[in-house]
């Protein structure tokens, strides 16, 4: 019983940080009237999880935005001795991930959680291959920093690559709401945006028979996260001696990771369902900077 | 302390100066630029 409380409270607790996190970067909700986005100086602080800054209400910098902004503009900027090398950006990210690992995917993504809330629409449920979740990398590497980076105009800017051919959160939260704000954007739709609206569609339908596809398979923000998921300050354990791969914890889990093939994979977000809903057997813990933190008999204890 | 401990802490040191490296270099108001003004790519439209 006290672990079932436990459960809920957590499940609660992870909720409402969820939803105020996707408000307080969608915090500008003047955008109706003024038919604009916000431009306030809160603009020029990166959001830990996937915003769009086009988003009319939002009140942040999205990281992958703003790196491939700095990759686009890298020639033309060094040529004009500015050297801007996206290390806030990157700095940033890695502190982050340095710290948490991918736990913010988990914990303060607006698109994360939507993705959670439209698996939840009854409906058959696919799991996705593992090969596909390796993907991420390449439209990390590719979108982010080479193409940004060296598909250049003649004046040697280029640009960003993930943002204008692939990113549904932009479609979602940015091209959609923007087009009913001003409707003089109309006139420039065209193979881009039906390209973008597309992979909304096909993603959106993936999101209700899957778990968190784009998350797992397309997010380079979660792709770069994941890179610290073995290093980080919070890891998660697995005592392989008390588990008995009765597989709860893969069914559970909004990632599908089987975290008895290895504590800390890449896709883990660090959202602890598994530990809190799943695991009956107290085989599940975390930790910060090597010791036990929350092992079985404390944890049931806190509880 | 062992390696597995150090490398968090290490890696904390190392971001940490290449985001104070970046402040200082004045991206912030280079993010703050681009952020503020509609990005017509993000939506599909250019």
């Amino acid at each position: 019983m006290p672990k079932l409380h436990g459960a809920r409270l957590m499940l609660t607790l992870r909720r409402w940080i969820q939803t105020l996190a996707t408000f307080l970067s969608n915090a500008y909700w003047l955008f109706p009237f003024n038919r604009n986005i916000y431009q306030g100086n809160l603009k020029s602080i990166c959001v830990p999880g996937l915003n769009c800054y086009s988003c009319p209400a939002a009140t942040g910098a999205c990281p992958l935005g703003a790196l491939q902004n700095f990759m686009a503009s890298l020639r033309p900027g060094i040529k004009a001795d500015q050297h801007h090398f996206g290390l806030y950006v990157i700095g940033f990210l890695g502190l982050t991930g340095s710290l948490v690992g991918r736990m913010p995917c988990a914990w303060v993504c607006p698109f994360g959680f939507f993705q959670e809330l439209m698996n939840k629409i009854p409906s058959p449920k696919f799991e996705i291959p593992k090969f596909a979740t390796y993907v991420k990398y390449i439209f990390l590497a590719l979108f982010i920093f080479i193409l940004p980076f060296l598909v250049v105009d003649e004046f040697g800017y280029g640009i960003t690559w993930f943002c204008q051919f692939v990113c549904p959160a932009g479609t979602l939260e940015a091209g959609i709401p923007m087009l009913v704000l001003k409707p003089e954007l109309k006139g420039l739709i065209g193979l881009l945006f039906y390209n973008k609206l597309v992979i909304l569609i096909v993603f959106l339908g993936w999101m209700v028979v899957s778990r968190r596809p784009f998350c797992r398979v397309a997010c380079p923000l979660g792709a770069i996260y994941s890179l610290f998921n073995k290093h980080s300050v919070f890891r998660m354990s697995h005592d392989t001696e008390k588990c008995t791969r009765c597989q709860s914890c893969y069914q559970n889990c909004p990632m599908g990771v089987k975290i008895y093939e290895g504590a800390n994979q890449h896709d883990c977000i660090r959202c602890l369902k598994c530990m809190q809903e799943s695991c009956k057997f107290d085989a599940i813990s975390y930790e910060m900077d090597g010791p036990d933190m929350a092992t079985g008999k404390d944890r049931k204890a806190s509880l | 302390m062992n390696a597995n401990k150090k490398t968090p802490f290490g890696l904390i040191v190392l971001f940490l100066i290449l985001l104070l490296l970046g402040i200082n270099s004045g991206e912030v108001a280079v993010v703050l630029n681009k952020a503020t003004k509609i990005c017509l790519s993000c939506m599909g439209l250019g």
